[in-house]
């Protein structure tokens, strides 16, 4: 944790100077806050599968650098972004988590996805996050999507690894969602053994507002993923979806809460998780129905295929209702292979391997026939097939490193 | 005349448990064999020995099928040797869509034989040509395998698959429980439609009423593991009549 300190310490000014007023207004404050806490123990609540001290311990090299590339339409570097937008940045994220204070410490620059009010972009907007060098990096990456009211829009995220060194990246990633506004918000990761993310999002939903959120980690090191919404306005629906496809000794831990503050809204959560070899996954998921937000309509299901003896998956979906009249469930399954199944398949020919394989990807098909972009889902479709199949070549259809 | 499927002397247990106690057994290339039999006499183990469900052991005899020793062979390659099992109850594969289902099986056969895979045009004509001979609904086929079918839907899909595949030889375990007389004459007349002069079947079953199709050449009654009774088709005919008990008290 001190080598995280003693850098700030040192390049702060120089982080300063790179950076812009609304982003260094809360540097100090975060420092003090991860000073205060270090890196969150497993003790932590909401940290219970993950290992932080061991992930952040390595002497990573740290970029500081500002955006770069071209940046696609309705995308902004903070600093070119309209003031009531700027100010909105680390308005949302959890401010009080060592993880997110340790970006705001660090990040020299945000990426601002800002779409008007009314607005209806018609192609999906992708942010391609390449991690690329020779050097052991990490990488503090910041992002703030604002939705304005009325405002439609479709965000691909992805995070791919391009060389085969450590990276270690620490992503925040901010939603406001002004009223009536749809956001179908997918996050991608298709890195490699090396590689560790902690990705933060945080989701604030004005009345009516629509958010469709999948995160699809198709090839990773550890992972960790949060994702906090918090539904304010009436009449505001979520829907969050997961998938994960684990092998070796990967490890992937999804932590949400879904947080219903005010009365009619729904909330649909759905994660699967495939697990093979020695993999561990982890499931915690609140749904917190706060009191007087009546008529809540939330399910939360967490389905995982445990493939082999040694693959482990803890899951814990949690509800907590302080509201009288409310409609939630919340499950968890974990399961072997279907062997009948298996033999039904072998019996018209379909060999063990290729039977395993379909049945494997069966399994998460739930979730990508989930995604309303057609394009999208039929891409993942393929690339769950390669995945399985172990022929996910790192950037596939990426033009950045070819 | 060749003898396809010959077994000798067959023992096979599940669980330690001893369920088949010495089956002598040769299906002819062209022949329809019904095996009739009690509940618990071993019928369904047989089938799944046959095509190699791992859960039963063999532990004396054998099985050759055109020569080969069929004991040795994994149940994919039992199958792409054209040996069909009509399952008693087909299995439900949530997630994986009856196209990539057959089109998989069916590639994977044509490899076998050094086929390339079938060009995506003609399977789905292929598909669709056999999906009539047993009256399958398209919407059927769409879907995910045997997933929110009903039972007369699931056997007609497991004659729709015996179709695709051309087997030389077909099982149909129990094939006509739980289907009514409509369901029963269109699986059965599909079963007919698709037979090969050379195609051999076993036909297990408690009822007489599949076998006034499928016209058996021969009838076996099992019992307690063996086979006990051998006769022409007027064997079921009697036990419709009779029952088992006379067969098992020797008269």
């Amino acid at each position: 944790m001190n080598q995280y300190i003693d850098f700030y310490s040192e390049v702060r000014d120089t982080i300063a100077a790179r950076s812009c007023a609304e982003m260094n207004a809360g540097r100090e404050a975060a420092l003090q806050t991860f000073s205060a806490q270090g890196f969150p123990s497993p003790k932590a609540e909401r940290y219970r599968y993950a290992k932080v001290e061991a992930d952040f311990s390595p002497n990573y090299g740290i970029a500081l650098t500002p955006l770069g590339g071209q940046l696609p339409p309705y995308c902004f570097r903070i600093a070119d972004a309209e003031p009531r937008v700027r100010v909105l940045y680390n308005n949302v994220a959890d401010t009080t988590d060592s993880i997110v204070a340790l970006n705001t410490m660090l990040c020299v620059d945000t990426l601002v996805v800002h779409v008007p009010r009314g607005v209806r972009v018609e192609h999906p907007i992708q942010i391609s996050n390449l991690l690329k060098g020779e050097q052991d990096t990490m990488v503090c990456r910041r992002i703030l999507i604002v939705m304005d009211k009325l405002a439609e829009a479709d965000v691909i995220i992805t995070e791919r690894a391009a060389s085969q060194s450590r990276f270690l990246t620490n992503q925040v990633v901010e939603v406001v969602m002004g009223s009536g506004s749809h956001l179908s918000l997918y996050e991608i990761e298709e890195t490699h053994l090396l590689c560790t993310r902690y990705n933060s999002v945080f989701v604030q939903q004005g009345r009516d507002s629509h958010l469709h959120h999948t995160s699809l980690t198709l090839f990773n090191g550890h992972t960790r993923n949060r994702l906090d919404v918090r539904l304010q306005g009436e009449g505001s629906e979520v829907t969050a979806n997961g998938c994960v496809i684990a092998d070796k000794m990967q490890r992937v831990d999804n932590n949400t809460l879904i947080d219903h503050q005010v009365p009619h809204c729904q909330s649909n959560e759905l994660y699967k998780y495939v697990l093979d070899d020695s993999a561990v996954g982890a499931f915690a998921g609140k749904v917190l129905v706060r009191e007087g937000a009546q008529k809540t309509v939330s399910q939360e299901t967490n389905a995982n295929l445990c493939v082999t003896r040694s693959a482990r998956m803890y899951t814990q979906p949690m509800l907590e209702i302080y509201a009288d009249d409310v409609k939630c469930s919340h499950g968890s399954t974990v399961g072997q292979m279907d062997e009948a199944a298996l033999f039904y398949m072998r019996q018209r020919g379909i060999d063990e391997k290729e039977a395993r394989l379909l049945l494997k990807a069966a399994f998460i098909t739930e979730v990508i026939e989930n995604i309303p972009l057609e394009s999208l889902r039929d891409r993942l479709h393929v690339l769950v097939d390669k995945r399985l199949r172990g022929e996910l070549s790192k950037c596939e259809g990426c033009k950045l490193c070819k | 005349m060749r003898f396809m499927l010959q077994i000798n002397n067959l023992h096979a247990c599940i669980n330690g448990k001893e369920i088949l106690k010495g089956i002598n057994l040769t299906v002819n290339d062209g022949e329809v064999h019904a095996i009739m039999g009690l509940n618990g006499a071993g019928k369904s183990t047989l089938s799944n020995v046959i095509v190699g469900h791992p859960a039963y052991e063999v532990t004396e005899g054998s099985i050759t099928w055109d020569g080969k020793d069929l004991l040795s062979l994994k149940p994919e390659e039992r199958a792409h040797e054209g040996i069909f099992l009509s399952f008693q109850q087909p299995v439900e594969i949530p997630g994986v869509s009856m196209v990539n289902f057959m089109r998989a099986a069916l590639n994977a056969k044509r490899k076998y034989q050094g086929l390339e895979p079938m060009p995506a045009g003609d399977f789905l004509k292929l598909m669709r040509q056999k999906r009539s001979i047993v009256e399958l609904d398209s919407k059927l086929t769409s879907r995910s395998v045997n997933e929110g079918f009903s039972g007369g839907e699931k056997k007609r899909n497991e004659i729709f698959q015996m179709a695709m595949l051309e087997p030389k030889l077909t099982i149909l375990d129990e094939t006509d429980s739980g289907l009514d007389v409509d369901a029963l004459r269109i699986v059965a007349e599909g079963f007919n439609k698709l037979r090969r002069p050379e195609s051999s079947a076993i036909v297990i079953t408690h009822y007489k009423r599949l076998l006034d199709y499928l016209k058996p050449d021969i009838v076996h009654v099992l019992i307690d593991g063996r086979i006990v009774k051998t006769a022409g088709p007027e064997l079921a005919t009697e036990i419709e009549n009779r029952g088992f008990d006379w067969i098992r008290n020797g008269q």
